[in-house]
């Protein structure tokens, strides 16, 4: 067979519906990650006994990618869930599929196994016809096995033996009718629960080597800070202390046991001086600040049209402070140095850039290391995930043939991690007579919101090295997708507009992806301007965002979200606010209704009731897509009511739960109902990041209408909102 | 050596008696349920059960262990309240669900009908990051209407 699936012969296939993606006949792009990896095999095995395996680049983060992709696979290959191993990142096994971020996984990984499974399936149907000597359109495929007509079968095992799958994709496949779809779209519980709730082994943390060895970082206090001379024999004699690791201003310790590796590093952390200078700025103003760094001014649109002549002006300005990923697990990694090379067990978000960055930094060649994910806590982005694999590694490397289990302290995640950018968004928009939005002005300001270990420079451990790498300078994320100007792209249909995203290059505070980037600002600060908007116009929410809109998706998640909660109906005492977002303008669609009430006596917010309705494209999981979107809500609603990193000119002062306080049991909402509009056959359009700019957004404007008060500083803190009401 | 009964089981352990139950568990007997969260009481990630009450295990010598019965996850045996967790597919990441089952669990021996504010209360001093509340409520709730038993 030759390398390329021949495109007539998949046309051939009956009773399935051809999906092409491109109509380009000289080089067809291939679907998703297949356009990367294009050969089958990196995908799929099937094994002579029918055993299949399944290889993803992406990774389980508690999103439930596993279970979703699992399902996708097990619908097109036509093999129960059950008998399919998935192996996700391992820079030995998988697929190399970068980061897992950026609500992706269902587009690049989803789609690639969608296509993927579908031409193995193919393939193993065509195989099935020449042996039995009938049309291809005569067989059926169920359980792992091809069916004839007549009565005769025959398994994927024995019919894949004479089929080679090493061989490139084509960029159409015959996928099935999504109407005849029994795994994809039907709610199906997470493979990787069980283990979770049984206490089995399921994280990294839970990672026991035979004998593994205990360590920790002695962090530096404050960025820049120096490690003076002081004297760690004392150290040294405490009982399980095996090593103590010092390479120019980082320090390690390295004992038998784990809670004797704590005491050690308790023990060194009081002994160490250091020399730390003023390196952080004054946060106070440090919204002042960033709004004056030097910027480099990208335009992001500029619509000219005709329109109705304005009548009115609003302006806004909106703003948010650095915000903490805040991981319940620290980071954990374990590795070990055998024979030179270096095996790292990681919940990074990316094995492979994670060892290029590893390699780098190590001064060893990328082959000589392998990273394996291996589950964590949540990350939520880019948090200490990859530096702790630094501490293992760096620690490993001076324990040759010991493997190093390391995991960071609560003050070590709070105050290591690289944190969401303060950010501000600056708007101004024109009504005409009708009361219809004529002309539109925004500007956003905020360093990146990307600095993954890309380089070995972006390693936490670099700067502490003796003979540190260089770091490269940060850059902003292009558009569509955009970093801080992600989401600054209305989706309203405004006449007139101009979008410019000013990018910041000085990173007062070190900045990395936080899950949703600039999204969450952005469109708060959109659905939050047009609720002022539509007062101005003295009209009704919805029905304003209605008018401004073209997308019919758009207003089908509006008009769900709006029809589900009983717009505009609400308890006597309870404000109502409404928001709505395209997740990139090119992701999922999601509308989130709400209603809260605030105790006038504490400035406290209570959520009540919640309604949220979303379109990803094709369900796979629908109970994953619901369960996604109600920890978008919560988690924003914790972001917009509690959370800002707090901080001194030298050290960040957010040490742990009680000084960078999240949203606790007793204040989360009375209810939250997700509602999925289908979409059989659309492409995947990711679920991860749907929620969390208009929750927001829903909250700000049902502040508005509960209290009269316009807040567009977050967080609304207790004490913000009862100083701002007044009473 | 500081002898333990955990789960029902009498162990013998050769650690320092200021070494906090959560490591005698994970790296004296093997148990992953209980996790590291922060070591301050402050998020109860490694909840577990001391003579029917839960307690932070991060926080709790081993000096003081001899003669309680300490009940982890691992111990619980698919119980009402883990089946119930399932069925509401009560996790997002996890790391956070053994303390909540636990601490759920201790919640229900004392009172098996509690109010959701009770609930909500009683479940205060665990976090969640993911956003799993609301399904972790449910979890409760429906573990309150089988029998729990203890």
């Amino acid at each position: 067979m030759s390398a390329e699936l021949s495109r007539r012969g998949l046309l051939a296939l009956g009773g399935g519906l051809v999906v092409a993606f491109s109509l380009h006949a000289e080089e067809p792009a291939r679907p998703g990650s297949l356009k990367e990896i294009p050969r089958l095999d990196s995908w799929i095995k099937v094994g002579p006994n029918g055993s299949v395996t399944v290889f993803t680049g992406k990774v389980e983060l508690g999103q439930g990618i596993k279970t979703a992709l699992l399902q996708v696979a097990a619908e097109q290959l036509d093999v129960p869930p059950e008998r399919i191993e998935m192996v996700t990142a391992d820079t030995m096994r998988s697929p190399n599929e970068g980061f897992t971020a950026g609500s992706h996984s269902m587009q690049d990984s989803g789609t690639a196994i969608l296509h993927a499974a579908a031409q193995v399936r193919g393939l193993l149907l065509a195989a099935a016809a020449g042996e039995l000597g009938v049309a291809i359109e005569t067989l059926a495929t169920a359980d792992g096995m091809v069916k004839a007509a007549d009565g005769r079968s025959l398994g994927y095992g024995q019919l894949a033996a004479k089929l080679d799958l090493h061989v490139d994709a084509a960029p159409n496949s015959v996928v099935k009718d999504p109407g005849t779809y029994r795994v994809m779209g039907r709610p199906m519980p997470r493979i990787d629960i069980p283990a979770k709730l049984t206490g089995s082994a399921a994280y990294v943390q839970d990672l026991r080597l035979p004998g593994m060895l205990h360590a920790r970082a002695i962090r530096q206090p404050s960025v820049g800070a120096k490690l003076l001379e002081f004297d760690t024999a004392p150290v040294e004699r405490l009982p399980g202390v095996v090593k103590i690791v010092r390479e120019g201003n980082y320090l390690a310790v390295v004992a038998a046991k784990e809670w004797q590796a704590i005491k050690a590093m308790r023990a060194l952390a009081a002994a160490a001086k250091w020399q730390e200078t003023a390196s952080l700025p004054e946060e106070s103003t440090i919204l002042q600040t960033i709004r004056s760094l030097p910027t480099r001014d990208i335009p992001v649109l500029t619509w000219k049209a005709d329109a109705g002549a304005p009548e009115r002006r609003l302006q806004a300005r909106y703003t948010r402070p650095y915000v903490m990923h805040g991981a319940i697990g620290p980071s954990c990694a374990v590795a070990q140095l055998i024979d030179g090379t270096m095996t790292v067990w990681t919940h990074s978000q990316g094995v492979y850039p994670l060892r290029a960055a590893l390699a780098a930094l190590l001064r060893m060649p990328p082959e000589k290391l392998r990273c394996i994910h291996v589950e964590g806590s949540g990350c939520y982005g880019h948090n200490g995930a990859d530096d702790v694999a630094g501490d293992a590694a760096l620690i490993a490397r001076a324990m040759p043939g010991r493997p190093v289990r390391v995991q960071w302290m609560r003050e070590q995640e709070h105050t290591g991690e690289p944190y969401g950018a303060a950010m501000i968004a600056e708007v101004e928009a024109a009504l005409d007579a009708d009361g219809t939005i004529v002309d539109w002005d925004y500007g956003v300001w905020s360093n990146t919101h990307n600095r993954r270990p890309t380089a070995g420079g972006l390693l936490l451990q670099n700067a502490a090295l003796p003979d540190p790498l260089p770091v490269p300078p940060p850059a902003p994320i292009p558009m569509p997708e955009g970093g801080g100007e992600r989401n600054s792209n209305p989706i309203y249909a405004f006449p007139n507009a101009r979008v410019v995203s000013h990018f910041i290059p000085e990173m007062p505070v070190r900045v990395s992806a936080l899950r949703s980037l600039g999204a969450y600002l952005n469109v708060f600060a959109i659905e939050s301007f047009m609720d002022e908007l539509a007062q101005a116009a003295e009209a009704d929410p919805v029905r304003f965002r209605l008018r401004h809109l073209r997308d019919d998706r758009a207003k089908a998640v509006v008009l769900l979200a709006a029809e589900k909660f009983g717009w505009p109906r609400v308890a006597k005492g309870q404000g109502r606010g409404f928001a709505f977002a395209r997740y990139k303008n090119l992701g999922a669609y999601c509308a989130v209704a709400l209603a809260l009430q605030v105790e006038h006596e504490t400035g406290q917010i209570r959520l009540g009731r919640i309604v949220a309705a979303v379109d990803s494209g094709q369900e796979v999981n629908p109970d994953g897509i619901r369960n996604q979107i109600e920890g978008a809500i919560i988690q924003a609603a914790s972001w917009t009511l509690y959370e800002a990193v707090h901080f001194d000119r030298q050290r960040i002062l957010s040490r742990d739960w009680s000084g960078y306080p999240i949203m606790p049991f007793p204040a989360v909402p009375e209810s939250i109902a997700v509602h999925i509009v289908p979409r059989p056959g659309q492409p995947f359009l990711g679920t991860g990041e749907a929620g969390q700019g208009p929750t927001a957004a829903a909250i700000a404007n049902a502040l508005r209408d509960a209290t009269g008060v316009r807040l567009r500083d977050v967080p609304f803190t207790a004490p913000k909102v009862k100083a701002a009401i007044g009473v | 050596m500081i002898r333990l009964n955990v789960n029902g089981q009498d162990h013998d352990v050769d650690t320092d008696p200021d070494t906090p139950l959560l490591y005698v568990l994970r790296d004296e007997l093997g148990l992953n349920g209980a996790k590291f969260g922060c070591g301050l009481g402050q998020c109860g990630a490694c909840t577990v059960m001391l003579d029917g009450q839960a307690v932070f295990s991060c926080l709790v010598p081993a000096a003081v262990l001899p003669g309680r019965a300490i009940r982890t996850i691992e111990g619980l045996g698919n119980n009402a309240v883990q089946r119930a967790f399932l069925e509401e597919q009560a996790a997002q990441c996890g790391y956070c669900i053994a303390g909540m089952v636990m601490r759920a669990q201790a919640l229900l021996e004392h009172n098996p009908h509690p109010s959701e504010q009770q609930i909500r209360q009683s479940m205060a001093v665990n976090l969640c990051r993911c956003g799993t509340h609301m399904r972790i409520l449910a979890a409760v709730r429906r573990a309150a209407a089988q029998t729990v038993k203890s």
